[in-house]
């Protein structure tokens, strides 16, 4: 695997990652996502309408923790967790846990970290966290790592001190596992920045995860409103200051478009794309615009934009269902609102996805109030294929040096 | 064919020599459809998770809309305004509705049958609605399916001769009501659905009154194994009925189209169709199983996966499991549909109706009753 970075603009990386895969041949630009699976396969999504989704990302998103409790299956299956799911083709990065789910703290140990399956809890040593990825055969995966750095709410220096110390152990000892086995040393291990908010801590498991042979880098503990935004952002700069140039960095848990942007200028390369999913759960579309080299006589932003029309209190009233979950962002639209039962446009005028070629909001709006299971199909096509082209449109700004006024356009949508 | 101004026309291309199966091509107004044809349900606008396009490729041309539930949502106004439900749900082949009447009767406890229509209450405001011969119709012209069904005066065949007596004459009565409301005989053809329990004199008195009105095809509304002296040039409908063994069964006694929700609806329990039953992808057998559901399947989910992953992703919460299941078993009931033409066209359908008893049961001893009767008074013996 070769990185290539072909510029640097402020603080923000462009390139490609070369020579991915068992056979060497993939290439993914950066900045970039990755596809989000939910136990091995895109949510809602078959094949077939997978791929008819545009800019499908070359690299995919596994998680452990939906598919550590089956490896006793892939052991005997041999082949890999590729071809297991269907999807010979692409190139895995396997991660420790699901940026969506979240699992309860006070599990991890020193001799051992727990993930959440179906079937419960799974703790895992090194020794069972490299015999599991041994039967997965990912091409990159997360090293086995302690996340965990708040007391409660608040971070606590001890706890982040601990978090750094025990990823570091685990990390030579999974290195040395991977070492005894063949299978494992054609897999790349990713090292984990851990340290909660404690600049010294942070600074520490960067440079220390540094010296050690891994293939690039995950950002984590970054994710929540557990920093305030400005210490987040510092410490990031801080972390991948310390980082070589010549290795991907990767953040956990960041999605929002506004908050990749200032990754990016952090200098983080590769994101996950669970966000268009929980846009999705919450039956809404993304609608927000990248476009910030817009024809003069486009109404887009405004037709696709949040209306504000007679307060939010009414607009709360006429969603047909109300679910209790992470609220939406400035970045959707919400097809359950009354107001598209006969709206027969497409969710985003100018999108090119299937939903928006085929259906118009009035048929989502009608699937979902019926609870039909083509709404989410629908709504993640859209969301998906919304998302990727957002980072087609980084990464375009990126070469043109025009990234500000993309910036100005997302942040401007934000706080709409 | 008949000439292509009719918006229906049915073509025999085969008649089996010894039962009264055919394979014909049936001309409708959004493409051909080939007979005998399974026709899957999507109930509300949609084939569960599988997309207009999904449903094409599988070799999908025909499929059904029910006018009970998208007449409450999104309601027949707003459906017109999309263009029909062609356009609302963007499919182009053929969508067939029934009249509303059946789900009523059996989703509403509190319906109450004039010579009116059925009167209930809507189960989201509470206020009463008549479904009469007329608005079944006026929303069924609104939903723009190529085939409608009228409105009939369902009742149980178990119930006393008197009522179902009742129901016969009442049903011709709707027939005449429903031809005179539609307002578009030239885009959507009228079907009628014969009456009369399992009183064969009440079915062909039923029968003898409605071929009067020259419909363009019948349904039959429930079986009742009985002689059925059906107009040969025009479609038979048996409305309800879906199970692989009742399909070929079925349509050895004559029948052209099949509706039913199981195969989609039994998805839901993980639940895969093959030749020999079904398979409970969930249960721990398949756990290691690295076969498709079925190795002679040709649809997506069989090119593509095994049995282990899909028992993998049935047991978590990513919906994806169930539409691959569902391509799967709406492509087994389309893929029997043209086995079975196929050898009626070749003149083995006996034979292959023997191949398909013997891998679904083993042995005659183990075929249900009623279908070795069925077959024998058509002139397929078993053993």
């Amino acid at each position: 695997m070769k990185l290539n970075l072909s510029r640097v603009v402020r603080g923000c990386r462009l390139g490609t990652l070369n020579n991915l895969g068992k056979k060497g041949d993939r290439t993914m630009e950066f900045p970039g996502c990755l596809l989000y699976t939910r136990t091995g396969s895109a949510p809602h999504l078959t094949h077939d309408t997978l791929q008819v989704i545009s800019g499908i990302p070359v690299m995919t998103q596994l998680t452990l923790s939906s598919l550590a409790e089956h490896y006793e299956i892939l052991e005997e299956y041999k082949e890999g967790i590729g071809k297991f799911i269907g999807m010979p083709e692409s190139v895995f990065y396997c991660s420790l846990h699901d940026p969506v789910n979240t699992c309860p703290p006070g599990y991890v140990t020193n001799k051992s970290v727990s993930v959440w399956g179906v079937g419960g809890r799974l703790e895992m040593t090194a020794a069972k966290f490299m015999t599991i990825q041994q039967a997965l055969q990912p091409d990159w995966f997360q090293c086995l790592s302690d996340g965990e750095a708040l007391c409660g709410e608040v971070f606590s220096a001890k706890r982040a001190r601990k978090s750094v110390d025990r990823s570091l152990a685990f990390l030579d000892e999974c290195l040395k596992l991977q070492e005894q086995s063949e299978v494992l040393r054609s897999c790349v291990m990713i090292g984990v920045i851990e340290g909660g908010d404690i600049r010294e801590e942070r600074l520490r498991s960067a440079r220390e995860t540094a010296k050690r042979p891994v293939g690039g880098f995950l950002l984590d503990g970054f994710h929540g409103d557990a920093m305030t935004k400005e210490t987040k952002l510092q410490l990031m700069s801080s972390v991948t200051a310390e980082l070589p140039e010549d290795k991907p960095r990767l953040i956990f848990g960041i999605g929002q478009p506004d908050e990749v942007l200032e990754c990016i200028e952090a200098g983080v390369d590769l994101f996950e794309s669970f966000f268009p999913y929980q846009v999705t759960e919450r039956g809404c579309a993304l609608t927000f615009s990248f476009d910030y080299q817009p024809n003069p006589e486009d109404t887009v932003l405004q037709q696709n934009g949040k209306k504000k029309e007679g307060g939010d209190n009414r607009d709360h009233i006429d969603k047909v269902t109300t679910i209790k979950c992470i609220p939406e962002t400035a970045f959707e639209i919400n097809l359950k609102e009354k107001k598209y039962r006969d709206d027969f446009g497409p969710l985003v005028e100018g999108c090119s996805c299937y939903c928006c070629k085929n259906h118009s909001r009035a048929y989502v709006h009608h699937l979902l109030v019926t609870n039909e299971l083509l709404a989410g199909v629908l709504l993640m096509m859209h969301n998906f294929q919304h998302y990727f082209g957002f980072f087609c449109a980084i990464r375009e700004a990126l070469r043109k040096d025009r990234l500000g006024q993309l910036k100005e356009l997302i942040c401007k949508q934000a706080t709409s | 064919f008949p000439p292509s101004w009719l918006s229906l026309a049915l073509r025999v291309v085969a008649e089996c020599g010894r039962s009264k199966a055919r394979a014909c091509e049936l001309r409708l107004p959004h493409s051909t459809v080939a007979t005998p044809v399974f026709m899957p349900v999507g109930t509300q606008g949609t084939m569960k998770g599988v997309t207009a396009v999904q449903l094409d490729g599988l070799g999908c041309r025909i499929c059904l809309g029910n006018t009970y539930h998208l007449g409450m949502r999104p309601g027949p106004e707003l459906i017109q305004k999309a263009g029909g439900l062609h356009g609302f749900m963007n499919w182009n082949r053929n969508l067939l509705t029934d009249s509303g009447g059946f789900q009523m009767v059996s989703l509403l406890a509190l319906s109450e049958v004039t010579e009116e229509g059925v009167r209930f209450h809507s189960p989201y405001d509470g206020a009463e609605i008549l479904l009469s011969p007329e608005k079944s119709v006026e929303i069924q012209n609104a939903l723009g399916s190529d085939i409608m069904m009228q409105l009939d005066d369902v009742v149980s065949s178990t119930l006393t001769c008197s009522r179902v007596e009742e129901a016969m004459h009442r049903s011709i009565r709707w027939l005449d009501r429903c031809i005179s409301a539609n307002q578009r005989p030239d885009q959507q053809n009228l079907f009628a659905i014969i009456q009369g329990g399992l009183d064969p004199v009440l079915r062909s008195k039923c029968l003898e009154e409605m071929t009067k009105r020259d419909v363009p095809g019948f349904a039959i509304g429930g079986l009742s194994g009985g002689k059925n002296h059906l107009p040969r040039e025009k479609p038979r409908y048996l409305m309800g009925v879906g199970y692989a063994t009742d399909l070929v069964v079925c349509v050895a006694l004559g029948c052209d189209m099949f509706d039913c929700v199981f195969p989609t609806r039994t998805v839901r329990f993980g639940s895969a169709l093959v030749p020999t039953g079904n398979l409970q992808l969930k249960k721990k057998q398949f756990a290691k199983d690295f076969r498709p559901i079925d190795e002679a399947c040709m649809c997506p989910t069989c090119q593509r996966h095994t049995r282990a992953f899909l028992h993998v992703l049935l047991h978590s919460n990513n919906t994806a499991a169930l539409h691959h299941v569902t391509v799967h078993n709406i492509a087994y009931q389309l893929r029997l549909m043209d086995a079975i033409w196929t050898s009626i066209v070749e003149h083995r359908f006996p034979d292959f109706v023997r191949d398909f008893m013997k891998t679904m049961y083993g042995d005659v001893g183990r075929c249900p009753g009623w279908a070795v009767e069925a077959l024998q008074s058509v002139g397929i013996p078993l053993s």
